[in-house]
């Protein structure tokens, strides 16, 4: 013991404060090693072959399975020069705002304020409820909007008194992007609630003693305490529901393309369509695109640490 | 929205003597409708939640259930009828048996991972997370399936659980730590101080200091890494072969009838035994820690 | 603890001498060939049926009918032979890219369970190779084939060689509703002999109310369903296939009076349902309407007649009562009397599917013996034993149809008179796009511009020089 701790003396004051435990480079390469080598293989690997995949015409059967030739970027250049990918990209665009963004955040937001003070039965019910259609699987989560939602018996249509109206087909956006916001709204709100909790008690009370309205607390103090909490959670949502995928059991892309989004248009192109190349090089694209905005966010976030 | 009481004005209150009277009746007036509004916004936000669940508890027990949610014509006879199909309650089994698998492996890995890059300053390790966040959303989807079985069949993991695991494991461990990360940066570093004052090794440090304290933490991500591996369809249908191996979410593609149509009784009674497994988990665990994103001592 | 360890092992190795002497007493049985007591040998099938799900009937056969009866024949010849069924049960699209992974891989059952238009694509993929090549010669001589016609054949073949055995046969009428019929007037026994007496049938109903006249499967949504009951029938219908001579069909002129008739129904007239054939669950909900005396006639395959209207107990999805006296049905005519194809009065799609040998099987002598038990008359029979439905051999077909009216119309009136889809690697692809024209038709689109968009579409699949644009 002694021996350590005059060696703990002795390295009293680390050269790099963030060095708490001691870990050193060495240990600390150690202890990503696992984690590392499993992601190599299983993620970098695979992940790195589906790029190459993406320069080759390669499909599951046919002539190409046995032969696939080498296309370079040919594959690419279809792509887009393809007017489909361009809609798929833009609906995506407007789902990832309308129903992550604007949906998911802005409802965990709300519901996390709105619960703050509130206790007991209420507040539990509230929780519950929203993590229940989090937690449901998604398969069993879109059956259950297809039931809300059928033309013929769906609940909603008995609700509204409006029967026969297909809401998958006539409103497929609004349909998914809703559904996208009941499934995911309550990692928002989780995370939201946290951070709202973590706001020092002493800055709410003092805005409340001068006479701030809500809003202006919300704005002065509540949001620059959060606002790393902020970004992390945008980041997350907006790359989740970028990629997702599970809007293909309520409309399958939707009548006539009009719901495909990026996930399920790679989907179509890779399965029904056969052509896995073209597909892993629509992947690549998109992941491309996820770098971009991953990239701005970092860059936000960077311009909050100097300002900090 | 706030609840409490009406902010008091700070000026002068004598000035507005004349006043009190009436400006107290809106004021109170404001506040009933603002609680109403209130009330009634909550009670939307409740509906809109609740409201594709009823079909869950309804039409299992429903002796003919239509996609409409109905009083049921009570009846157990769907589980029943779940009960004699051969596949039904093992593939729960395996789907937990995969969950658990798949757990124990992202937290052991992952919290290693997460804490060694949260403490340690390694040059570029922002620009590493970022890179392996965005490459498990590419191998997370359809275009990587065929590169992933060539690799697993390669490996000779074909038609095991094992690897399974490991391929799902493989995918999610880039968000577990960059969840993680995010949550071991806002535990004080103060612990961690007098542990090492008092000579404790890095791994002592992790597991009986910090592990401690991100219990919530991991918590959320053990129930977050069961929820994505619960619903798994595409890994396991593509990777596992015999029946009695295939976990429930695949199980779930299967209960249509003879001409490839419906069958809303089989649906409704293994969806809602298919959800049960995840909810209770999740209110076991909020109950025992509470979901909460940071650790330490509130401030 | 220890105690049950102990009585385990005794216990496993009492079994294992068991097994042993009967091995032994076995192979002193059998004649001098066979001088060792036989290895216990496995063999495996899958195909996209599972209990209690889809297909549900093939899997409790197999397991109930097929394993024991297999198992105890290879038993009674002093072999050890265990058959193993891995059961999928899934959409097509994903069982057919988890046999096609399989294949790849080297691995997959021994028998594989395959729809015939996929035969094409996997030969050429190199995953399947002919019959006679996996399990020697002693295919062609099996007693089976002279019972199976040869377009009946060709559904599991390419280019001219047989690539597995087929394990049903199809074909696709116009069914109609009598009482609906009778409402507007129509005969009870309707022959229509041209597409002007669809149309004209269709024009009657429409007086009544509540009811859609006809439907004629459109869209993306029903996917392959449509270009099988929508789209094919009638194409050969005006006297042309979608491949023929190495060319496929490009915006011809035969396509566009097709394509017009689509006009007319969904567009001009409004004798069907647009929204319908947009829904996800179109076709399913195509069932239902007409179980439910809502449509007026639908052009689908006997499929519809004994397992979707069944009303024997629990068979049909969408059971009709009064299936035997108020549904009829009638062969689907050419555009006018003799402009079919072959110069036929009247056409019709068949489909079919059948099992593959699979060339990486280890024991494929096995696996063919089991393949052609599967196939041989008696199996036949006890496969349709609970739902009757149309065989592949002809001797079985004569015994077991001869109870149901419908079935014994489509054996013996339909499939001498049907054409099969080109079982190519384009296929799909080709398929894709007739749907995606349909949609642009039913959506108002102009018929020769759709036209030009299909031709364009081919083109890209398949190359321009490939493509007969009429």
């Amino acid at each position: 013991m002694s021996v350590a701790m005059s060696s703990a003396r002795v390295r009293r004051t680390p050269s790099r404060v963030d060095d708490i435990a001691g870990l050193g480079r060495v240990g600390a390469g150690l202890f990503m090693a696992p984690a590392l080598a499993l992601i190599g293989v299983f993620l970098i690997f695979p992940a790195l072959w589906t790029i190459y995949l993406g320069m080759t015409n390669y499909r599951l059967t046919g002539l190409a399975a046995a032969d696939p030739d080498f296309v370079g970027l040919d594959n690419y250049t279809q792509v887009l020069g393809d007017s489909s990918f361009w809609w798929s990209l833009r609906l995506t665009l407007v789902f990832v705002v309308l129903s992550g963004i604007l949906g998911q955040m802005m409802l965990g937001f709300s519901i996390a304020w709105a619960l703050r003070h509130l206790k007991g039965l209420a507040k539990s019910l509230t929780e519950t409820l929203v993590l229940a259609a989090w937690v449901v699987p998604g398969s069993v989560g879109s059956f259950l909007w297809l039931a809300l939602l059928d033309r013929r018996g769906g609940t909603l249509n008995v609700l509204l008194d409006s029967p026969g109206t297909a809401w998958l087909i006539n409103y497929p956006m609004a349909s998914i992007i809703i559904f996208n916001i009941w499934v995911g709204t309550a990692f928002s709100m989780l995370l939201f609630s946290s951070a709202l909790a973590s706001v020092p008690p002493s800055q709410m009370e003092g805005a409340e003693m001068v006479g701030a309205t809500a809003w202006q607390q919300l704005r002065d103090v509540v949001i620059p305490n959060i606002k790393g909490h902020i970004l992390t959670n945008t980041l997350l949502i907006t790359l989740w529901t970028f990629n997702t995928f599970t809007p293909y059991l309520l409309t399958a892309g939707g009548p006539n393309g009009q719901s495909e989004i990026l996930a399920v248009y790679i989907y179509r192109t890779a399965i029904p369509g056969g052509q896995l190349g073209k597909g892993a090089a629509i992947s690549l694209i998109m992941l491309l695109i996820n770098l971009v905005i991953a990239l701005g966010y970092i860059h936000l976030a960077r311009g909050k640490k100097k300002r900090a | 929205m706030t609840q409490s009481t009406a902010v008091q004005p700070a000026s002068p209150a004598p000035l507005k003597k004349s006043r009190a009277g009436p400006i107290l009746a809106s004021r109170t007036v404001k506040h009933f409708v603002t609680r109403v509004l209130f009330a009634l916004a909550m009670g939307l936000v409740l509906v809109f939640f609740a409201l594709p669940l009823t079909w869950l508890v309804t039409a299992p027990f429903d002796s003919n259930p239509t996609m409409a949610v109905r009083w049921p014509d009570w009846t157990f006879g769907n589980f029943q009828t779940l009960l004699e199909s051969p596949y039904a309650l093992g593939s729960i089994g395996v789907s937990l048996i995969l969950g658990a698998g798949t757990i124990a492996v992202v937290l052991t890995l992952g919290s290693l991972a997460s804490y060694a890059l949260s403490r340690v300053h390694i040059r570029g390790r922002d620009g590493l997370l970022y890179a392996l966040l965005l490459l498990s959303s590419v191998v997370t989807g359809t275009a990587a399936m065929v590169p992933t079985f060539q690799l697993i069949t390669l490996i000779g993991l074909i038609d095991t659980h094992v690897g399974v695991v490991l391929v799902l494991a493989g995918g999610l461990l880039p968000t577990v730590i960059f969840i993680l990360k995010d949550f071991m940066d806002s535990i004080p570093k103060s612990y961690e101080e007098s542990a090492r004052l008092y000579g404790a090794s890095p791994s002592q440090i992790l597991r009986h200091v910090v592990v401690p304290i991100a219990r919530p933490g991991l918590a959320f991500v053990a129930v977050w890494t069961l929820v994505q591996v619960w619903g798994n369809f595409l890994v396991p249908f593509l990777l596992l072969r015999s029946p009695e191996t295939k976990p429930a979410a695949v199980l779930m593609y299967t209960f249509y009838t003879e001409s490839g149509q419906v069958d809303l009784r089989l649906i409704s009674a293994f969806s809602l035994v298919f959800s049960v497994p995840v909810i209770v988990l999740y209110f076991l665990v909020n109950r025992r820690y509470g979901f909460r994103f940071h650790g330490g001592i509130k401030s | 603890m220890n105690r049950s360890k102990n009585i385990g092992v005794t216990m496993s190795a009492a079994a294992l001498v068991v097994i042993l002497a009967a091995c032994g007493q076995g192979a002193s049985d059998t004649p001098v060939e066979s001088a060792a007591p036989s290895a216990p040998e496995t063999v495996s099938m899958t195909a996209n049926a599972i209990t209690g799900g889809k297909n549900a009937a093939e899997a409790d056969w197999f397991t109930d009918w097929v394993k024991p009866q297999f198992e105890a024949a290879m038993k009674a010849d002093g072999r050890d032979v265990t058959v193993v069924f891995e059961p999928q049960g899934v959409d097509d699209e994903n069982y057919k890219t988890k046999i096609a992974l399989d294949l790849q891989s080297g691995g997959g059952a021994d028998i594989i369970g395959m729809d015939g238009i996929w035969v094409g694509e996997f030969a050429q993929a190199g995953y399947i190779e002919p019959l006679s090549d996996v399990a020697g010669s002693v295919v062609d001589e099996w007693d089976g084939w002279p019972q199976i016609s040869e377009a009946v054949q060709n559904a599991l073949s390419f280019e001219g060689e047989r690539y597995g055995v087929p394990q049903g046969a199809d074909g696709r009428v116009l069914y109609y509703n009598k009482a609906l019929f009778a409402q507007a007037g129509l005969p009870e026994n309707w022959n229509p002999t041209s597409w002007a007496d669809v149309l004209d049938a269709s024009r009657a109903l429409k007086a009544i109310d509540g009811v859609v006249p006809i439907q004629l499967n459109a869209g993306t949504a029903m996917g392959e369903a449509t270009t099988m009951q929508g789209v094919l029938p009638l194409l050969v219908g005006t006297g042309v296939e979608l491949w023929k001579d190495g060319k496929w069909l490009g915006g011809t002129k035969e396509l566009g009076e097709v394509l017009g008739l689509y006009r007319t129904i969904y567009v001009d007239e409004m004798l069907g349902d647009p929204i319908m054939q947009q829904e996800a669950a179109g076709r399913d909900n195509s069932f239902a309407q007409f179980a439910a005396g809502k449509i007026g006639i639908l052009l689908e395959g006997d499929y519809f007649w004994r397992s979707v209207i069944n009303p024997a107990e629990g068979v049909g999805n969408a059971p009709m009562a009064d299936r035997d006296t108020n549904v009829g049905y009638a062969l689907i005519p050419a555009m006018k009397p003799g402009a079919g194809v072959n110069g036929q009065d009247f056409v019709s799609m068949s489909g079919g599917t059948g099992r593959v040998l699979n060339p990486n099987s280890k024991n494929p002598e096995l696996a063919w013996e089991l393949l052609a038990f599967m196939n041989s008359a008696d199996a036949f029979r006890s496969r349709v034993a609970g739902t009757i439905s149309i065989t592949p051999r002809e001797d079985v077909n004569a015994e077991v149809l001869k109870g149901d009216a419908m079935l014994t119309f489509v054996s013996e009136e339909i499939l001498p008179i049907t054409a099969y889809r080109p079982g190519l690697a384009a296929y799909p692809e080709v398929s894709l796009a007739l749907q995606e024209a349909t949609v642009a038709v039913v959506a108002g689109e102009p018929v020769d511009q759709v036209l030009e968009s299909y031709s364009k579409a081919v083109a890209d699949i398949v190359g321009a020089e490939n493509v007969d644009n009429g």
